[in-house]
């Protein structure tokens, strides 16, 4: 099993979950995040609204979901094609990481492996 | 008595008082999530402190005039006396009540400056002081007989521009000098909601601030009325648009301070200025007190007056007076009027009451915060560790937001 952690612009949350449902996962989860990677930040009015500041971190969506081995290229390529921008993509469009699960329980039934992702 | 006026004058009281909690969510906006109950609650306390203050010796103080002209007297101690059936066109017991609303809101204005890190059990003790050493004798000397009320010249304080802004404004100073910088500012305010509903809540209370002080149902309270909205107005455009110009972006922020700027600028002039006087009013306050913001001018000298209150309220208060010595209608004033009508008697007494009111509150203020500070147990400021976890949980044992998941 494969953990699938991409992170995607806010705006393209509704729009990855409905690729994911599509490329056949059952499950997932997300949540709101902030930080930075290689886009620049935003600059922000502070104080009583007379001068603006620049932050570094910028809100993003943190979506994660464990599948099957065999299921990796159609979920990472069904990520990429929602979460991208229009074009040729932009710097911000996000990340995708991949990490190795040794395995999974579900809770009802104390089944393992793949079943409980599937 | 006139009923009608004592209709009108009760719902101004409303009005005023309504401002506070209206204050208390401005600020609370301002400032960081882990500070807002504590933000919230200096502004809110006052609604009880003060109020007590008042009714026991605050109005006493302020309004029983013995013909010193620097202090009132002990006649209305626990309101007594003041009666409710008589007075000058409202019960004297209203006028009381109308009068308790300010001295609630003044002390509330100066926690602007030391938000996020002031002990709280201190500033109730600063509450009872400040009211009954600073507030009262200075309401007194504007309007209950004293000094600056009987200046030669005439000096014209409508509904509290020296009494009330200038006052906290130079207070907030020194009580940020006191107090010390924050440790680490917040970036952004953390609910600009919060902040557009308590401007708005403050434009709309200072309807009973500015048209109230009339204390009657009539034109001048009329002519106040819409004086507070223009000066509001035009502060609120002036500040977007140069916000515009200085950003490219209007803040939202801004334009809510733009509207306190123009309502602290129209204060001392709500009932002596024409319409068109309090348009200059307003725009001259959108404009100083923008680049007061902008250029963090107490901020580079080192003082750490949090949320500006010197730079809208003090700032705004003493252009507010300068221009109502320059813009006072004869008409209205009963009097040669203003600059623009050729007479300077006003605009002369109106520094005189500016310069006494930052001096005697500026000093007193920093002496009682000053003795405050040496007294064991007391001081002004919570624990570094106490500051850097968040006020609300160590001074308040509350949260503002409980989000853990687990509740």
């Amino acid at each position: 099993m494969l953990k699938i952690e991409a992170v995607v612009r806010p705006e393209r949350t509704s729009t990855v979950l409905e690729a994911l449902t599509a490329a056949g996962v059952k499950g997932y989860s997300y949540w709101n995040i902030t930080g930075k990677g290689q886009q620049e930040g935003v600059e922000v009015f502070t104080g009583r609204g007379g001068h603006l500041s620049h932050r570094a971190a910028l809100p993003k969506t943190m979506i994660m979901t464990v599948v099957p081995e065999g299921m990796k290229d159609a979920v990472v390529d069904a990520i990429i094609d929602a979460a991208r921008t229009s074009g040729d993509g932009a710097i911000g469009d996000g990340k995708i990481f991949i990490t190795t699960v040794e395995d999974a329980v579900r809770v009802r039934t104390g089944e393992t492996g793949d079943s409980t992702v599937m | 008595m006139d009923t009608g006026s004592i209709a009108w004058m009760l719902t101004a009281t409303l009005l005023v008082l309504f401002m506070t909690p209206g204050l208390a969510f401005f600020y609370g906006g301002l400032v960081r999530g882990r500070n807002v109950v504590s933000t919230l609650m200096y502004s809110f306390i006052a609604m009880g402190v003060a109020s007590i203050v008042w009714v026991l010796w605050g109005y006493s103080l302020a309004f029983n005039d013995t013909g010193n002209g620097i202090v009132g007297g002990l006649e209305y101690i626990g309101l007594s006396g003041v009666s409710m059936n008589e007075g000058d066109g409202i019960p004297d017991l209203l006028f009381a009540a109308f009068q308790m609303t300010f001295a609630i809101i003044t002390p509330a204005l100066i926690t602007g400056a030391f938000v996020e890190r002031f002990k709280f059990t201190t500033y109730l003790i600063f509450l009872v002081l400040w009211v009954t050493l600073v507030y009262a004798p200075v309401c007194h000397w504007v309007w209950g007989g004293g000094w600056i009320g009987s200046l030669d010249g005439g000096a014209l304080d409508f509904a509290g521009g020296t009494v009330v802004h200038i006052n906290a404004g130079i207070a907030a100073v020194a009580a940020a000098i006191l107090v010390g910088k924050r440790r680490s500012p917040g970036l952004e305010p953390h609910n600009v909601p919060f902040v557009v509903l308590g401007a708005a809540i403050l434009w709309i209370g200072w309807f009973g601030f500015n048209a109230g002080s009339q204390l009657a149902a009539d034109g001048v309270a009329v002519q106040a009325f819409v004086n507070t909205n223009t000066a509001a107005a035009v502060a609120a455009i002036a500040w977007a648009l140069l916000s515009y110009i200085h950003t490219g972006r209007i803040s939202a922020v801004g334009v809510a301070t733009g509207v306190v700027a123009g309502l602290v600028a129209v204060t001392p002039a709500a009932g002596w200025v024409g319409t068109m006087g309090s348009l200059a009013i307003g725009l001259g306050a959108g404009i100083i007190c923008h680049y007061a913001v902008h250029f963090e001018i107490l901020h580079k000298l080192g003082v750490d007056d949090s949320l500006e209150v010197f730079a809208v309220h003090g700032l705004g208060g003493i252009w507010g007076a300068l221009a109502t010595g320059i813009f006072a209608w004869g008409a209205l004033t009963d009097s040669d009027g203003g600059l623009v009508n050729g007479n300077a008697g006003h605009f002369i007494a109106n520094i005189i009451a500016v310069v006494a009111t930052l001096v005697y509150s500026g000093v007193v203020s920093f002496v009682i915060l000053f003795v405050l500070d040496k007294i064991p147990g007391l001081g002004l400021r919570i624990s570094e560790a106490d500051e850097d976890i968040g006020i609300d949980i160590s001074s308040h044992g509350e949260r503002g937001y409980v989000a853990d998941g687990a509740d």
